[in-house]
Parts: C-alpha cells; structure tokens; sequence
C-alpha cells in the first residue's frame, strides 16, 4: 500500500459518494419544476402541496451534492497534481466554465427560489426553479465533458510534456462527450424516477390512497383537521414519475449503444474487459453471463455489423506494449465485467417497470385506474435498483479506463502528487470516511423522516408561542 | 495576457473574502448575536439565500486556478494538503448544517449549531493561515494571518448582521461589531503593517473608518468599509504574490498557453457581468431588515 493506492481510493470512495446525490438533484430538481410549473398553469392546490413535499427532499439531497462536489474540484490539485499540471490548460477550461457558467445560476437561483416563495411574484418564482435545475443541467455537461476528454481526448498538442488546448469546441462537441451527457443525464432522470416512484408508493400504501376516493383526516392530537388534500395526488405523482423513467430510459438504452460504439473505435480495452473477450474475435458472440452465448451479437452491439472483428484483452495488451513500452494496460477485469452486467440489468429492471406501472395505471378521469398495492409496494422495494446501475456505470467507466489517466497520454500511477505522503492521504481518507458516513445517515434519516412525516397541510390557526402572538392574524 | 489572468483570479479571491468573509462571521458568531430559537433563526436568514452563491466564488476561483495556472493551483493544493483538507471539511459540515437546520428536529439543532460554527471558523482561519504562510513562511505569520482573516471576518459579519436586522440582535451585532473591532486592532494594524505595501496601509484606514462607523451607528457605510478592508487586504496579499504566486514558481511558467487564456477572456468578459448583475438582483430582492417573528413565520410556511 503507497500513497497512490490511497489516494485512488480516495477518490473513487468520494467521487461514488459524490454521485449518489447528484442525480436526484438533477432529476428530481426538474421533476419539482414540472410540479410548479402545473400548478403554475392549473392553479390546483395539489401540485403546490407535491412541490413543496419534493422540494423538501430535494432541498435535503441538493446540500449533499454541493458540498461533496467542492471536495471533487479541490482534489485533482490536492492528490493529482502531476495530473492537473499536465491537463490544466485543456481540462481546468470546462471546469473554470462549470462555475462560472452553472454554479452561479444554480445556487444563486436556488437560494432566490427557497426564501422567494413570498417575496417574488409567482411567475419570476417559476422562473427561479428552471433557472436553478437549468444551471444543474449545464454543470452536468461542462463535468461530463471534462471527463469525456480523459477517455477520448481532443482538441489538444503535448507540448513541453504538457497538453495544451488547440481547440475548445472540439473539447467542448467531442463525440464522447455528445454520447456520455445523455446517457448519465437521462440516467439521472431514471434515478430520479425511481426516487419519486419509491416515496409515492410509500404514501399511497400509507394513506390508502391509490384512487383518492376516501375523504382524509389527519390528527393533531385533541383536534381532527380534514385534509383539503386533492383526491388521488400520489397517483398523479407516481404517473409523472412513470413518465419520466419510461422516456429517460429509452434515451438511456438508446445513448447506452452509441457509447458502445464509440468504445469499439476509442476504448477497445474497455469494451473487450466488459465482455471478458480475451482475443481478437470477427463475428465476437456476447454472453450475459458465463455459459450463455449469443452469436455475433457483441459485433452487432459494438459495430452494427455482425461480422466485425472485436479486439480483444490479450491481442489489445500486445499491441500497447509495443506502442506504449513494457506494462500492464489491462484493467481490474472482475469488477469491469461485473459493474457492466449490474448497469444493464439493474437499469433495464427500473425502466421496465415504470412501462409495466404506466399499462397498469392507465386511463384518464373516471376510468383512471388505482395503483395496485403489489404495485405500489414493488416501487419502494426497487429503490436500490436505479443507484445501483447508475453507479455500476461509473465503475465501468472509470475503473474500465485505467492504467490511464488521460487515455494514451497519461497513466494513473505518473498523475499521483509526489509531494503528499501516505500518512496525509490516510489521515484525509479517514476523516473524509468518517465525516462522510456520519452524513449519509443523517441525510438518510432526515429523507426517511420527511417521507412519513408526509407533506405540511395547511396549518390549523394554533399560537404555539409569545413570539408569534405578536404577528397580526391577518398575516395567515 | 498572464497578468491579466492574475488579476482576475485575485479579483475572484477577492469577491469569495468579500462575500463569504460576513457568511463566515454571521455563522462562527451565531451563538453570540443570538438569544433563543427565534434569533438564531433571524441571523442565520441573513445569509440563507446568499451564502450558496457567495461560496461558488471559491469554486470559480480555484477552477479559473486550474485552467489558468495549472501548476499554481496544483502546487497549492498539494502543498497544504492538510490545510486544504481541514477546509473543504469546514465548508462540508457548514454547508450541510445551513441547509439542514430548519429540517431537523428541536432537540438535534445545538448538534447543528455546533457544526455551523466550527465550519465557519475553520476555514475562515485557515485561508488567512495559507497566504500567511506562502507569503512569510513562518509558523508565526502562519497564525497571524490566520488571526487576521478570521477577524476581520467576524468584523465583517457583526456589522452585516448589524445591517441586515431590526431588535435585540440588531443592537448586539453593533456592539459586537465595535467592541471585537477594537480588541482586534493590534492583530489587524501588526498584520498589515508587515504585508508593507500600499493596499494593506489603505486597508488600515478603512478597517478604522469602519470601526468607528458601526459604533456611530452608520451599519451600512460601515459594511462598505469592512468590505473595503478585506478588499484591499486581498489586493495586498496577491500584490505579494506577484509574480512568484508559491516559492520557486512564477506566474510565467505555472500558466496556460495564450489559446486558452485568450478564449477564457472572451467567456469570462460576456458572463461575469451577468452572474453579477442577478447576484447583485439577490440582495436586492432580500434587501428588507428582519425581524425574529417575521423569519419564524416565513420558517413555517415555507
């Protein structure tokens, strides 16, 4: 164990983290705007009730997601400095841009919009949210096309033992970035959906309300105040939830090929380590788990052609030793094959069951359907399923793309700063393990807390102390 | 074209010890400002819609940092790994307990509170500790710079306070502001006097003005001063740093290739002025006094 071993898992236990809020925020911030953009347009009390209630748990999420991001933007100077000395000029530009251009509008707007609900009028307090989730959005690309570069880089000359920047929009348009933005965005989204899909099959098994026919009651302990709760409002929220997955997940499955292609030409080691091929295969057969092989099914995925010969591990190693000198250019092979299957099946399973919730839901009106409890219960359960792909993805992608840093241009083991030892970086490791552990399960209770606690209903007219006796009633 | 990107990171830093500097010392001084629920409540809402977009200055810095300056950003983050460390953890727990508080349960909130503080005063102290040391590199300006940042922070925060709040809190924040304002003038006066330079004189003036403003009851010129003092101090500092920004490196060789900076110009010249004008439009829209029922209310219907 050195300092390099440390600091690689360093920032894959952070970076993973990291994502586990990330796309709620970006999912389930635009799932809120939707909210109040209905309300907005109806003016159905409903959907103010659902946008504060999401709000809420976005709110909760989105402080996880910011302050572990500033962990991501300071780390690359901290432990890779060799690696931001040679990538800085190409790879700081979507960085410095992300803040400059997304993080602004994010927070700013975010912060106008949660103390603005009264101070803004109701169209500029709309207008506030699409701000923020479009700012989330932006900071998404401008990331992901950061990363794209060090998997297929663009736009650049090594000079001096330094790459430098020849052009911005190639960096900025680079084909791996146009296939990978989509994909974790749309990803998102399911994530996102699976989110909703679990917290509002949580209350419709908890009110009984998947039609929204019995009339709700709520106690405060000596006085009964009845709901003026929209009937069927968690069945409406699953429906837009099931809507969101169903399409997200086609885009997903639909750029999930695209990258695939883009491996076959840009990242064969990764694609052959996916699929545990071990040599140059015409025809390649793809198999879902061992034993099982579909017939020049990999060729088809990879290329389009069912004949196409497919690199593999063992012929794509020879081939960079010559070019790249003696070492060992395969990546950890376990975990690639295994993170790809989960991605697959974790992420089709989430997607096929928001097409299975939409057909048993349908209908408008008078013959909207219930939501089934089996059905309702299956959403809370599959909570896991959408988290589970989404970070399998990253492992495949990232893991997959080692030995290097900057593929061809940079290995890890060469971006590691020679300057921090292995104490600093296991005395961080720790703190941030521990910092880190104690905040996802307060973020996990406060989450679960607000989900039973269920949405605020209107408040009944109780003074609870001296301070608020002095506000006129007129301001309730 | 490199000193250009130099001012303008040094104008980043700036605008992050300017705007976070009264975050800071709103949040490290909330147990003193405040008595009771409802006015921890009222100090805190001081800052609650701005110190987000007050902290992406940080984030816009270190990023302008990396593309700019490669070598400079990684050998300052790498240099004081730990510092850096201790920091970003300072922002995590701060920025989690902000967000955080008003969803918790009554009885967790002094765990929060905790948190809001320490996370406040940590990297307050420590980013005047790392320029203190790069600039002198003793244990001893290490400490003093670090005295001087966290000061003129809580300062700075005590007069926003000041500013921002009707009542009890309004009153104490004012004599808070004054009273730390003149115990610290020996840490503030030694510390500038050894930066020598122009600013850091100018920065003098502007620390006094505005000491003896806010005891005069003129919060709002006295805010200008306080802001006008970390300005300067800023100012001071990367004059210092100029051109040799970490021992041994020169802004010439930490920087990026003209490419790069010349297209960063052209972004940075059309969207900075944006980003400030709908900051600027924040304040403005927040702009009114608060008072301690009138946050508690808004707490509850939110």
């Amino acid at each position: 164990m050195d300092a390099l071993d440390l600091a690689r898992w360093q920032f894959g236990v952070t970076t993973v983290y990291h994502f586990l809020f990330v796309p709620l925020t970006i999912g389930l911030g635009v799932f809120v705007a939707g909210l109040q953009t209905a309300w907005y347009r109806t003016g159905k009390e409903h959907y103010l009730t659902l946008t504060k209630f999401f709000g809420k748990l976005f709110l909760i999420n989105f402080a996880m997601g910011v302050v572990t991001g500033i962990v991501q933007e300071f780390q690359f100077g901290m432990n890779w400095s060799e690696y931001s000395i040679f990538v800085g000029d190409v790879f700081g530009a979507p960085l410095a841009l992300e803040a400059l251009l997304a993080f602004f509008l994010e927070s700013t707007f975010l912060g106008l919009w949660i103390f603005g609900w009264d101070k803004l009028p109701k169209k500029l307090h709309l207008a506030t949210i699409w701000a923020a989730v479009i700012g989330s959005n932006l900071s998404a690309y401008f990331i992901l096309a950061a990363n794209a570069w060090m998997k297929h880089p663009v736009g650049y000359e090594v000079v001096d033992g330094k790459a430098r920047m020849t052009d911005l929009w190639a960096v900025l348009t680079n084909s791996t970035a146009l296939a990978q933005v989509p994909h974790v965005v749309a990803g998102s989204f399911v994530v996102a959906g699976g989110f909703v899909l679990a917290v509002a099959g949580y209350r419709i098994l908890r009110e009984r309300d998947a039609t929204g026919l019995i009339p709700r009651r709520r106690d405060f302990g000596d006085v009964t105040v009845p709901m003026r709760r929209e009937a069927g409002m968690w069945r409406s929220a699953l429906r837009g939830a099931l809507v969101m997955t169903a399409v997200a997940g086609a885009i997903v499955a639909l750029t999930g090929d695209m990258s695939g292609q883009l491996l076959h030409t840009q990242q064969p080691m990764k694609l052959a380590a996916a699929e545990g091929l071990r040599h140059d295969t015409a025809g390649a057969p793809f198999s879902p788990v061992p034993g099982i092989e579909v017939p020049n099914m990999l060729s088809l995925l990879a290329a389009h052609d069912p004949n196409a010969t497919v690199q593999g591990i063992d012929d794509i190693q020879q081939r960079l030793v010559a070019q790249f000198g003696p070492g060992d250019y395969v990546p950890n092979l376990p975990i690639v094959y295994l993170s790809f299957r989960v991605m697959i099946v974790f992420g089709m399973a989430t997607v096929g069951l928001a097409f299975l919730g939409l057909f048993l839901t349908r209908g408008r009106g008078r013959r909207a359907r219930p939501v089934p409890t089996w059905f309702a219960r299956l959403c809370v359960l599959a909570l896991p399923l959408p988290i589970a792909a989404i970070i399998s993805g990253w492992l495949l992608s990232e893991i997959g793309r080692q030995p290097w840093t900057v593929q061809g241009e940079l290995l890890t083991a060469a971006s590691v700063s020679p300057g921090v030892s292995l104490t600093e970086v296991a005395i961080s490791l720790g703190l941030f393990t521990l910092v880190y552990g104690v905040l996802a399960v307060a973020e996990a209770v406060l989450l679960i807390r607000h989900v039973k606690a269920g949405p605020d209903e209107p408040m009944p007219a109780v003074v609870p102390d001296e301070t608020e006796r002095r506000v006129p009633t007129l301001m309730y | 074209m490199t000193t250009f990107w130099f001012i303008v990171i040094a104008f980043l830093w700036t605008g992050y010890f300017v705007l976070e500097g009264f975050d800071f010392g709103v949040g490290a001084l909330m147990p003193v400002l405040a008595r009771g629920e409802a006015e921890r409540r009222q100090v805190l809402r001081t800052i609650g819609p701005v110190w987000d977009g007050n902290e992406v200055w940080l984030i816009t810095a270190i990023g302008a940092m990396f593309a700019a300056f490669p070598a400079w950003y990684a050998g300052f983050l790498s240099q004081f790994y730990l510092a850096a460390v201790m920091v970003v953890l300072g922002l995590i727990v701060r920025g989690v307990g902000l967000e955080w508080r008003g969803k918790v349960r009554a009885r967790e909130t002094p765990l929060v509170d905790a948190a809001i503080v320490t996370g406040s005063v940590l990297p307050a102290f420590l980013w005047g500790a790392i320029f203190g040391n790069v600039l002198f590199g003793s244990a001893f300006a290490t400490v003093m710079g670090g005295l001087l940042s966290l000061g003129l922070a809580l300062v700075h925060g005590a007069v926003f306070v000041a500013l921002k709040t009707r009542g009890p809190v309004r009153a104490r924040a004012r004599e808070t502001a004054w009273v730390a304002g003149v115990v610290l003038v020996p840490v503030v006066a030694f510390a500038l006097w050894r930066m020598d330079a122009w600013p850091a004189y100018a920065a003098m003036a502007a620390y006094a003005a505005g000491v003896a403003l806010v005891w005069a009851g003129r919060e709002a010129w006295a805010f200008g001063c306080t802001a006008v003092t970390i300005a300067l101090t800023t100012a001071a500092t990367f004059l210092a740093l100029h051109p040799e920004p970490l021992p041994g490196l020169t802004v010439e060789s930490a920087a990026s290739a003209p490419y790069t900076l010349t297209v960063l110009t052209w972004i940075g010249l059309i969207a900075l002025p944006g980003v400030i004008a709908y900051q600027a439009w924040t304040y403005w829209v927040f702009r009114k006094r608060l008072t301690a029922p009138e946050v508690l209310l808004e707490s509850r219907n939110a």
